[in-house]
């Protein structure tokens, strides 16, 4: 067992992992933020993805042990300080850029990321894309290309 | 009916949104348990094999385990195997051969990934470690993955089918169907694979199975679209407890597309393990290999088609054969697919006097078939759209123009093959997606496209579905082990707001929002003060879950007739206060009246009044308002549209692009466009990638499943689909009082043909394989351009 810490969603937690803990299991079983999913294990559906640093990672791909002293935000910590919805948050509800819900967290992980990487102006094919690391099976893309480009406009 | 803002018609945003833009949703495997255990599968990795021995010493003593069980165990508790609820019968009248599928193999396993024992431990890692060790002896068997190769294979899956064969099933009039074709002037004639399909639903599925010594109960919290059916099922036929010892919870449930109807082997076992090892929990959620391996596949045949036309270009007949694969196992609704949910749509929206179809539904050694979005209707539309296409091309007539001269016309319309289609203007839907999708114009893109080196073909797709399934005592007279009614009731609380209980179950389908638009209409009342309550035995008495289409079509008036005996008795009620008689109330926009008079009460003091039961005779009015109905529809409903597709090819690449894409429904009335347009690009975007990207695939020589995570099986991503175009055509729904069709599956029904009609014109071939990976592509482009050299 390893002692790791961390800054999650702007809190200091402790704990003890295994040297294979993932850190999408320290933060589902450990932390019981059950919002990031695991939908592949293969690093390929992104329905895990986080922001370790302020950058877009799979957290079914990194070890929690690797992450020690870093800062991870998780679709839990989105919310302002006021407990508003971050604008991607809103934009995908808006455009009814969700059904299931599933692959919901990583994808607007992902959005923002990508925002944060090309700016607020997002043309379809830039969206499209840079969403090639996230699968959706409900909304055939429609309308989470729309809630990208509008939840980008009011970042 | 009254529309309000919230009401029938308006695109609402979502009320679920929240949980999940949030991180909050309650999925199964969020879920945890006070002292949970977990379970990891053994499973088979032979396609056949003979079980020699097992061998569990080794695992029982590793750290964590507290227990490995096998078939040995299931037998010493007389549990009970997986059953199909659908009894199919051949054309000579025997029964279809089910062949035993216990919940841990006995004897033999029959595809890779069979569930041969179980490891209980303290950690899921624990549990998976223990499994490795665990000692099985097989002697591999032949085996057989192709359904086109079952019957004639030395490999026998099961003892009851000695040819592989579950049923030689048939309908339509073989006779006149044979003087159709002897008669034509024309005959087109095409062999189709439908492909193999892996619904992969992003959430894979999960199960807690808890037993509660104290008050000998379990409860399973499993993924399931329709729990109770789980509940009854697991009551029936696997003996572990009697429905009212069971509760069945499927929480927020991450997409379904059929493959989560179904009973299986590991939520049984984790229910029965649970009681095994004291009482623990012990939850078990599939890795996405897992998924792969053991969730119900859809689709699987192998077709021969061949459409008889005369002179005139009216078609006179089609006669199909099918070989349909059901894997290794009969699954939940299996043997229904291929025959009353395909071969009955198999006269689409043309006018065909002479069907006649014959299904060989087959043994193989693979993953059990079954429902998969569309469930059947996709293979038939693909059948008879590939074929009506072809036959166009080979007539040298326009393939919309000879759609529109076969089209019914008339209705209601008899066809050969079952199905009496209520209502429909199939002509209307193809002006539409012709005129907006510029269908006139394409000669000039194609022209354009050439003189880029780039291929660019149309193709057409005219699909029809029936949903909403579906009258009881018709699928009953089938066959079905069940009735497909479903349930409904609606509490008004004493403050006015209501909830309503469903069993109906959404997973990404958006019920919350589109059942309390019903009620917000029809009552008045805002939005905001209704929630619907599903998924949950304890809370909702019954109910037949969602699939096939038709938690509108069928749940949703449930919901009506039970809000018309809230209605009636609120009236009571408000006659009683407002002191006049119930026949003189009226009620409109949230508001009783007495005809005639100034004298009103808002729908929440109306309920407030039923409750304190002040103003009445407990002996003339019940106190309280709370009504429950069941509904049974009276039809199928048929919702049908026209799909065209666009493509641009680079035959260097063999890389196909939907350079534009247009669908017209006719859906009836719609509750919620926004989320009915939704349901609409998820499905088309699942049948693109039936047409150009997914394709399951088992390795002959070997069995081994080749394509088992998503490196190996490519799911459609954003960058592979375009945005659509989408319009609606209305004719309501005659049999439904709110004249609504279903919409959950027409996009996958209806796109597969559209696509590949589009690259077979671009290409000038009349066949392409789906799925049309750029392999295939390039390889037809390349042997056309060798050709023309």
């Amino acid at each position: 067992m390893t002692a790791i810490s961390m800054t999650v969603n702007g809190k200091a937690v402790c704990g003890d992992v295994e040297g294979r803990t993932l850190l999408v299991e320290f933060i589902r079983d450990h932390l019981g933020l059950t919002g990031t999913h695991v939908g592949c294990d293969t690093s390929q559906c992104g329905a895990c993805v986080v922001h370790i640093d302020g950058k877009a990672v799979k957290s079914c791909t990194a070890l929690a042990s690797a992450c020690e002293g870093a800062s991870v935000t998780t679709i839990e910590g989105l919310s302002g300080k006021g407990g508003g919805l971050h604008p991607m948050q809103k934009a995908f509800h808006e455009e009814h850029g969700l059904q299931c819900g599933f692959c919901t967290p990583g994808m607007i992980m992902s959005a923002i990321d990508i925002v944060n990487r090309n700016g607020k102006k997002l043309d379809e094919e830039t969206v499209r894309h840079e969403l090639e690391g996230n699968i959706c099976r409900c909304t055939g893309y429609h309308n989470i290309v729309k809630a990208v480009q509008s939840g980008a406009s009011n970042m | 009916m009254t529309v309000t803002g919230t009401g029938i018609g308006a695109s609402v945003k979502r009320k679920e949104d929240n949980r999940f833009i949030t991180g909050k949703g309650r999925y199964t495997d969020d879920i945890n348990l006070k002292a949970q255990s977990y379970a990891y599968f053994v499973r088979s990795p032979h396609a056949h094999a003979t079980i020699k021995s097992i061998n569990t010493k080794k695992a029982a003593g590793m750290p964590g385990v507290l227990g490995v069980f096998t078939s040995k165990d299931v037998a010493e508790d007389k549990i009970g195997g997986l059953i199909c609820g659908w009894t199919i019968h051949s054309k000579d009248g025997s029964p279809m051969k089910a062949g035993p599928h216990p919940i841990l193999a006995v004897g033999k396993v029959r595809y890779v990934g069979d569930h041969v024992a179980v490891v209980i431990a303290e950690t899921k890692a624990q549990a998976k470690a223990a499994a490795a060790e665990v000692d099985v002896k097989y002697a591999a068997l032949p085996h057989v993955v192709d359904a086109g190769k079952a019957m004639k294979s030395k490999a026998q899956v099961h003892d009851v089918a000695n040819d592989n064969r579950v049923y030689n099933w048939s309908i339509g009039d073989e006779g006149n169907t044979a003087a159709a074709f002897k008669n034509a002037a024309h005959v087109t004639k095409l062999d189709i694979r439908n492909n193999r399909l892996v619904p992969n639903a992003m959430e894979p599925r999960a199960a807690i199975g808890s037993y509660d010594t104290g008050d000998d109960h379990y409860t399973l919290h499993t993924t399931s679209q329709n729990p109770h059916v789980a509940r009854l099922v697991i009551s029936a036929f696997h003996g572990l407890c009697p429905e009212h010892k069971l509760r069945v919870i499927a929480p927020d449930v991450g997409g379904g597309f059929g493959s989560k109807i179904f009973i299986y082997a590991e939520e049984v076992v984790c229910l029965w393990a649970s009681k095994r090892v004291g009482g623990r929990p012990v939850k078990w959620t599939a890795e996405r290999t897992e998924s792969f391996l053991a969730d119900a596949h859809g689709r699987d045949h192998v077709t021969s088609a061949e459409l008889a036309t005369d002179a005139s270009g009216k078609i006179t007949g089609l006669r199909v054969h099918t070989y349909a694969s059901m894997g290794a196992y009969l699954s939940t609704f299996s043997s229904a697919v291929p025959t009353y949910l395909y071969a009955t749509l198999l006269s689409g929206q043309y006018n065909i006097p002479n069907i006649y179809a014959e299904v060989d539904a087959v043994y193989t050694n693979t993953a059990p078939v079954d429902a998969y979005r569309g469930a059947g209707r996709p293979e038939a539309t693909y059948v008879v759209e590939r074929l009506v296409e072809t036959a166009a091309r080979e007539l040298k007539m326009d393939p919309a123009e000879f759609r529109r001269r076969n089209f019914i016309t008339q209705f209601p319309h008899q066809t050969p093959v079952i199905m009496c289609y209520d209502a429909g203007d199939y002509g209307a839907a193809l002006d539409k997606a012709l005129a907006m999708s510029n269908y006139s114009s394409f000669k000039d893109r194609k022209a354009a496209s050439a003189k880029k080196g780039m291929l660019r073909g149309i193709g057409i797709s005219a699909y029809i579905e029936a949903c909403g399934i579906a009258p009881s005592a018709a699928v009953g007279s089938l066959g079905a082990g069940v009735g497909l009614w479903e349930s409904a009731e609606i509490r008004v609380n004493p403050v006015g707001s209501v909830e309503i209980l469903t069993g109906a179950h959404s997973h990404g389908q958006g019920h919350e929002t589109t059942f309390a638009q019903q009620v917000s209409g029809r009552l008045g009342i805002d939005i905001n003060n209704i929630s619907v309550v599903h998924g949950d035995t304890d809370k909702v008495q019954f109910g037949m879950g969602t699939y096939g289409s038709r938690s509108g079509a069928v749940g949703q008036h449930a919901i009506a007739k039970a809000l018309d005996k809230i209605e009636a008795k609120a009236k009571k009620v408000a006659a009683a206060v407002m002191e006049a008689s119930a026949d003189d109330v009226e009620f409109k926009d949230g508001t009783f009246t007495v005809k005639g008079t100034d004298k009103k009460m808002a729908f929440g003091e109306v309920a407030l009044a039923a409750y304190v039961a002040h103003k009445f005779n407990g002996a003339d009015i019940e106190p309280g308002l709370k009504e429950s109905a069941f509904h049974d529809p009276a039809n199928f409903v048929f919702p049908a549209g026209v799909h065209v597709c666009e493509v641009e090819i680079d035959p260097d690449t063999g890389v196909t692009t939907i350079a534009n894409y247009t669908c017209v429904d006719d859906f009836g009335n719609l509750i919620n466009p926004m989320i009915v347009e939704g349901q609409v690009h998820g499905g088309i975007v699942q049948g693109i990638g039936q047409a150009l990207h997914e394709g399951c695939v088992y390795d002959e020589a070997s069995g081994q499943l080749l394509t088992g995570s998503y490196m190996d099986y490519q799911m459609p991503r954003a960058a592979n689909v375009p945005s659509f175009n989408l319009g609606f055509t209305c004719t309501p729904c005659p049999t439904n009082p709110l004249g609504m069709k279903g919409c959950g599956e027409a996009g996958a029904i209806g796109s597969p043909p559209a696509v590949i009609n589009a690259i077979t014109d671009a290409l000038g071939v009349k066949e392409i394989s789906m799925p049309a990976t750029p392999q295939v592509v390039w390889a037809a482009a390349q042997s056309l351009k060798k050709a023309a050299e």
